[in-house]
Order: structure tokens, then sequence, then C-alpha cells
């Protein structure tokens, strides 16, 4: 029997950046919200004291249990998908603050060109520049019109950071100075500037000094301790939504995160949705919330998902090519991190010592920041060298050539465990009509209701960016006087490792109803009262990390929900397109 | 405030504990953060001596709990030690305590795959390669690959979990060294019992359930593991691992030494210190 509880302003699924933000935003305009997260209740006691690389790193402690509930993953449209079985081989975040807990703290803006990259692309290189199968897509969004919004979301998180010497304009400075450097991030500096790049320090959510943000919550200075990506931060040194946006929602009192709470439809009666189905993960009992706005603000597999399981939007046929939800599945996958790695015989660095977002970086060869008349791709990627500070079981990097096991590996893995560095392209993903995401027809989470199905293969674009990032990385290495480098080699095919956790798309923004679920107040087009928002709604990926545009995202949703109150209907006019497939 | 070696147990501990909670600095638990917790843990705890830590780990930690059979414990020890051996850098597997820290992951949650999708239909044909990928590393891909041994691509379709996985695979490795050698595994030369693990990596042998070289990766990342993980899991005995790679294990701040450009040393420190008692 499903019981079924008071009507609320606002039922918000998932308490990660996209809806920390949005209950924040809508509790302090006076809206009841509920927010409702499937993972335990945290706090910053949970992290005091278990700094544990055995748990965290390769454990994935933190990470989603599947033995409820995971994915299955193929690369073609004819292949049988499989499940993809353990943590090690997909990285979903869980527990209240979501992924934003976990993760490491670098902080990009996208660019103008990845808002209008279609338009752009089409502008400057003519339109057979964009090959047949690409499905790129303009958001319906500006940088200009979006830079509000990555501000709003800097200053709540506090974010520490130079600006990027050819990055876009700025509103204001972050609101925190850069971290401290360390030797090995001066030497990657130093090198590229010798070479003619623009280096820079990685903005970084890890706090290079104590800050208040605008809603009054205080976040601590880092100490630079490497207990950071894949584990809580124990000093609340770390921006997450559990320092930042739901302590602000809180102290609304408009606001409630109810946790073990296993969303699983949303309710949805003519046209509109009313609430969401969820069960109690502790008892198993069945509640319906009721709801005037509903927003889907959980992690991309959730939010398309739940939608599809809830029958509402068009499901996308790939045969066809019609429909929207599930549409234009991408993210940062394997190819997106390779780059060189270079051992040096006589210079040994600090290395267990670090920060997540501790690093340099340079946009030299990210977006169109560079010609693409002679190149076989468009787009491109941050170029990085970052230092986590490593645990020791993280150090077991060899020089190409030594075996795996047995005395020359133990020999070799202890000499350059102190002595090697790593330098990626975080390249962009394209998409394609032939990557999306539907449900499964055989594998079932424990209700029985059928997994999400992911279907994704590396295309030439991929694979020749990946190429030339791989070649810049080991130039630079090879400049920064390393004794040997090695160079990552670009794989033939998607292997089904979803680490990284970062993946996107299939309810995507667009200014055409046709091609995109949402518009961009992220409000469905179809659905007026609901809201879907987060990583789901990139209609591409960029060639630098996520979590500022999820941030931005969740203030814009904001805005348009207060306004959907005020106004009610669609917020934006769907302009007609042309179809382009 | 030196504790006795007899300490080791927490037993004798209540001279530390009480002059903590005169000093008032632990009113209210830990409610300061480990920014308290270190600070105590740096003032007033002396480094763990090499007595004490001989009485933790073979009073406590030296049993099994997974691996019923001795003569399967045996195989594993002597597989490990040659994957990580010793030599004039330090301990290897034995000495390090790593056939313990294995059998006890695989008691675990870890083990018994409770937080894997373990639901069906499964394949069937998994043999050597079937749809185990085993010619291309990931040790060198993704933001946390760091973090892997190096390993084939290991989509995990087996109805096996992981601790059955090592009662099968370890069983095939004496029978693989009976077979082509007449001897028990244990009874090998070295350079033998090289040769046999080095046919599991390579994936010629056929095992029921699971592909040969994906059972040696597991075998090969649990024994990095456990000569790195916190001595806590019964491996890396005494710190030994982290002090021949120069690790100094949880610490509260380098903030006053990330800009340093001198390689810093630190006698290693645990959990059990870090965590104050």
């Amino acid at each position: 029997m499903v019981v079924k509880l008071d009507k609320v302003d606002v039922v918000v699924v998932g308490t990660g950046w996209a809806g920390g933000v949005v209950s924040a935003e809508l509790s302090k305009a006076g809206y009841k919200v509920v927010a409702l997260e499937r993972g335990k209740n945290i706090t910053r006691s949970d992290y005091i004291g278990v700094k544990d690389e055995l748990r965290y790193t390769n454990r994935y402690e933190m990470m989603q249990n599947l033995s409820t509930e995971t994915i299955t993953s193929r690369n073609y449209i004819d292949e049988v998908a499989l499940p993809v079985r353990t943590r090690k081989e997909v990285m979903v975040g869980t527990d209240l603050g979501g992924g934003s807990v976990h993760w490491a703290g670098a902080t990009y803006r996208w660019k103008p060109y990845d808002f209008e990259i279609r338009s752009k692309t089409i502008e400057r290189y003519g339109k057979d520049k964009i090959p047949k199968d690409m499905t790129i897509r303009d958001w319906g969004i500006t940088y200009d019109e979006m830079e509000k919004y990555y501000d709003q979301w800097e200053k709540t998180a506090g974010i520490s950071g130079e600006p990027d010497p050819i990055g876009d304009k700025r509103s204001s400075d972050y609101p925190n100075p850069p971290m401290k450097s360390s030797p090995a991030v001066n030497l990657f500096m130093d090198t590229t500037k010798k070479m003619g790049y623009h280096p820079y320090r990685v903005a970084a959510g890890n706090l290079s000094q104590t800050y208040t943000n605008p809603d009054g919550e205080t976040l601590n200075q880092c100490m630079f301790c490497s207990f950071c990506t894949q584990y809580g931060c124990d000093f609340g040194a770390k921006s997450d939504p559990l320092v930042t946006v739901i302590p602000t929602a809180v102290k609304t009192g408009n606001f409630e995160a109810r946790t073990g709470a296993y969303v699983r439809r949303v309710i949805y009666k003519n046209g509109k949705a009313t609430g969401v189905l969820y069960s109690d993960t502790m008892t198993g009992e069945e509640f319906e919330q009721p709801a005037d706005v509903v927003v889907l603000a959980a992690f991309t597999f959730a939010n398309n998902r739940l939608l599809l399981l809830s029958g509402i939007g068009r499901p996308y046929d790939p045969k066809t090519k019609k429909g929207v939800i599930g549409r234009n599945f991408n993210g940062q996958f394997n190819i997106t991190f390779l780059g060189a790695r270079g051992y040096f015989k006589n210079k040994k660095f600090n290395y267990y010592m670090g920060a997540g977002a501790l690093g340099g970086t340079m946009s030299d060869f990210a977006g169109d920041n560079f010609d693409h008349s002679n190149l076989d791709f468009i787009n491109g990627g941050g170029i990085e060298l970052r230092q986590y500070g490593d645990g020791a079981i993280a150090t077991n990097h060899v020089p190409k050539g030594t075996p795996a096991w047995g005395p020359e590996f133990k020999k070799n893995s202890i000499y350059y465990a102190n002595r090697s560095l790593n330098i990626w392209y975080t390249m962009a993903t394209m998409s394609y009509w032939h990557n999306f995401v539907d449900l499964d027809p055989t594998y079932t989470d424990s209700f029985n209701d059928p997994l999400l199905r992911i279907t994704y293969k590396y295309t030439d674009q991929d694979r020749n960016m990946a190429k030339f990032g791989i070649e810049k990385c080991q130039e630079i290495m090879e400049e920064m006087g390393a004794d040997i480098v090695d160079v990552d080699e670009v794989p033939d095919e998607f292997d089904h490792i979803y680490d990284g956790g970062h993946y996107a798309g299939g309810v995507i923004m667009g200014d055409d109803p046709e091609t995109s679920a949402v518009n961009n107040y992220l409000q469905m087009w179809d659905v007026d009262n609901l809201f879907v928002v987060g990583g789901s709604a990139f209609p591409q990926f960029a060639g630098h990390h996520p979590t500022a545009t999820i941030g931005a995202l969740g203030y814009r949703a904001s805005e348009g929900i207060i306004k959907y109150f005020k106004n009610g209907g669609q917020l934006v006019e769907a302009e007609k397109k042309s179809r382009v497939v | 405030m030196a504790d006795k070696p007899t300490d080791v147990n927490g037993k004798n501990d209540m001279s530390r504990r009480a002059f903590l909670k005169n000093s008032g600095l632990v009113a209210g638990g830990l409610v300061g953060g480990s920014l308290v917790g270190g600070l105590l843990t740096n003032q007033f705890q002396q480094k763990p001596t090499e007595t004490e830590n001989k009485h933790m780990s073979g009073g406590l930690q030296e049993a099994r709990v997974f691996i019923n059979r001795a003569e399967d414990f045996a195989i594993l020890s002597a597989a490990t030690e040659r994957i990580f051996p010793k030599d004039d850098l330090g301990p290897g597997a034995i000495e390090l305590g790593i056939p313990f820290f294995i059998d006890k992951q695989l008691a675990s949650e870890w083990g018994t795959n409770s937080k894997e999708y373990m639901k069906g239909p499964f394949i069937t044909n998994i043999k050597s390669t079937g749809n185990h990928n085993v010619s291309r590393d990931q040790d060198s891909q993704g933001p946390n690959a760091g973090t892997q041994v190096p390993s084939p691509t290991p989509r995990y379709q087996s109805i096996l979990n992981r601790g059955e996985i090592f009662t099968v695979g370890l069983r095939k490795i004496d029978q693989v060294a009976q077979d082509d050698f007449g001897a028990r595994f244990v009874d090998l030369e070295p350079d033998q019992q090289d040769e046999v693990l080095r046919m599991f990596e390579e994936d010629k042998v056929e095992m029921k359930g699971i592909g040969s070289a994906n059972f040696f990766y597991l075998l090969l990342q649990t024994t990095i593991e456990g000569a790195y993980a916190d001595p806590v899991y019964g491996g890396n005995k005494d710190m030994m691992g982290w002090r021949m790679k120069e690790y100094p294990g949880p610490r509260m701040s380098y903030l006053d030494t990330i800009e340093d450009e001198e390689f810093i040393k630190m006698e290693p420190e645990s959990l059990r210190d870090y965590q104050g008692h």
C-alpha cells in the first residue's frame, strides 16, 4: 500500500550540486521543499579519522551499492548489453550530497564555443566540418547568459583560483586566491610557459583560505592532506553541498532532506507531474510525495531512467532518429584522460601530499582556441598536471617494459614511487546518433524494473583527438626533463569501464523540442512543472570538467522554477528549427 | 607518556586517556574535527615500537578467517611471495602478512561481492578470453587509473564471487604445477613457480567460470594492496611496505610543506596512530 504524504511546493530528487542548489534557492524564496536521497544521511563526522586508501579508493566506499541497481552496456545497437557488475567498473556517487562529496574540486567554466558549438563550427569551418553522424547541438543559451550563474555558483562554493589568461569574460574574480603550488605543478607551469603556452593554476573547490559564502556558510582552509578525491573532506575544506547549499536550505525552515528514499517513478497525469513514488530503503514502505513542481536532479543515469520508467517524454529511437529521452548520451570516458607519464631518475616529488584540484592547466588546445582547419576533429581539451596526493597503493607506476610482478616490478615500483608525474588531455566528447540510453530488455533492479542500458562507441573524432592530445602531453613531459616518457595508447573501442564519474546527456537542453527534452531553464518541453537538472542536460561534453556547469545550471533552473510559480506555463517559446539528424 | 609494549590492546591505556580528558582537549569528543585528533596524535602519541607492532599483528591478525584448507593458504603464500618477493629492498609478501590480508579481504563484503550486481543471466561460456579482454591495460587511463595495479579490462561477468574465484584459482595453480611439473606448487623451484603463474597471467590455463588471467590479476591486485594498504587490514606489517616506499601514511596536514622542493622522508604512521588510540 502506498502512503500518500502531504503535498509540498517542490520535491527534488537528488541532493548533489544540482539538487542542493535548487533546494537552497527555492527554500530561500519561501517555498516548501522536500529533497529525496536514496543514500545515507552523512555529515562531516563520517569522514573524521578515516583516511584509508584501501576502503575509499580501491573498494569504492562512497560509491553506489550495485547489488540493487546498475547499468548495462554495449557498443553497437545490435549487441546484447551486459551488466556492469562491479564498483571498479562503474563509479556513481550516493548518499547525502551525492557525487559532489567525493569530487576532486577542479573547476572550469565552459566556453562560449561550447554553448553554441554547432553554429560556431559551421560559421568558422563550414557545414562539412561536422561529420554526418555527429548530433552536436547549441544549448539554447549562450555563455554570456550563463556567466551570472557561474559567478553565483563560484561564490557559493568559494572557488579558489586565478583566471585563465586566454579565458573568457568574467564579471568578477574568483572569490578566493589560488591554492599554494607545489614543485611538480611549478615544473609544469614553468615548462609550458617557456614553450609559449598559457598555463594557470586549476581553479579549486579546495579552499585556499577560510571563507564565508554569501549564504553565510563558512568553509575552512585546505590542509593538502591528499584524502580528497573519492573521500569526503573531514576539514570542511572542500566545497560540497554538505557545507554549502544543504545547510543553507535547512536554515530556512522550509526544507527537509529525506534520506534512504529511493525514487522509482514520477507520477504523471494529464500532462502534469503530480509528485513522485519512492520506497523507504530501511523499511520497504512505499510513499507518494505530491508536489506542485517536480525536480529531477539526480545523476544522469537516474534522471534518464526515471523518465523512461515513468513514460514521460518520447523515448529516443536510434533507428528512426526520432524522440528525445535518451538522445545524445555523452561524458568523459577513458579515452578523454589519455596523456603521458614521465619518470625522473634523479628527482623526487612529495607526491603523497596534495589536494584534489591542486594542479596546473592550460587551454591552448581546448575548445576552438586553436585552428582546426587541417585537423581531423573538432573541439579539444584542457591539459592538466594534477597532484592529488597519491596513496601507497596508487603509486605502482613502472616504465613500460617492466614486468607486472616479481623482483623487477618490485624494484621499479618502489624506485619510481616518488619519481613519476602524469599529464593528460581532458578532451571533449561529441554526441552521435548511435550513442544513447534506453531501458534494458533483460536485466532488472531489485524491484524488477529494467536497468538503464547504454549504447556507446568511440569514433574517429575521439581517437584522432586523443592522439593529438597525447602528443602534446608527451612534448611537454619531455620538455619537463623526464628521463623516460611513456605515452598512453589510444583504444580501438570503448571498454565499458565507467570510471571518472562524468556521464551526461539523454535529457538534453536545446531550443528545438524535436531534438531536446528541456528548455534553457531545464523545464521539460512537454511537462511545464517538471524540471530535469544536471549533467543529463548537456547536449555534448566540453573539454573540461563538468561541476561548475552543473552548479550554474542549478541556479538557472531555480530562477526558472520561481518564474514558473509566478506565471505558470512554458517559460521559453520553442523556436521551430529545421531538424538535423 | 611512553606507553609500555603491553598497551597494544589498549588495556593499559588509561594514563593517556586520563590525561587527555583532564586537559579538556577532548571535551565533546572529536567535535573539533580531526584537527584536534591530529594535534593530540602528533603531540602525545609515541611512535609505535617494533615490539608493539609485533604484538599487535602477531596476536590478532595472523589467523585464517576465510580459507579453510591449510594447503590452499600455503599455495596463496607461495604465489604472493613470487609476485612480491623478499629482496635487499625489504620484506616480501609473506613477511608483510599479505596472505592474511587477502584471506581477510575474501571474507569481507568485497570478497563476497555483496555490493556488486550479481543477478543473472550470466554468460555461460566464460573461458580464457571470453568477454574478458585481456589485451589492454587499464593502468594508464581514467582519472583514478593511478589507483589500480595494471590489470586487463575486467568486465566481470562471472557467477562466482571473488572468494570463490580464489578458491578455484588456488587449487588450479596446484593442479597445473602437478600436471606440468610433477610436484605440488609449494615444492617447485622459484623459477618453476614463476612459470606456472605466467601461464595464468597469459591466460593459457583453462578454468571453469572465470578466465585464468582474470584470476591472476585479482591475485596480483590484492598482493599489491596487501603490501601497501593500512596495516589495520592485516598486510603491510609494521608499515614495512610504506617504509620501502617512503610513504608516511595518513597525516593531518601538509599545509606547511606542500611547497618544499626537497623530498621529505617521515617515519610512517597508521590509522591507529591517526585516530589517536
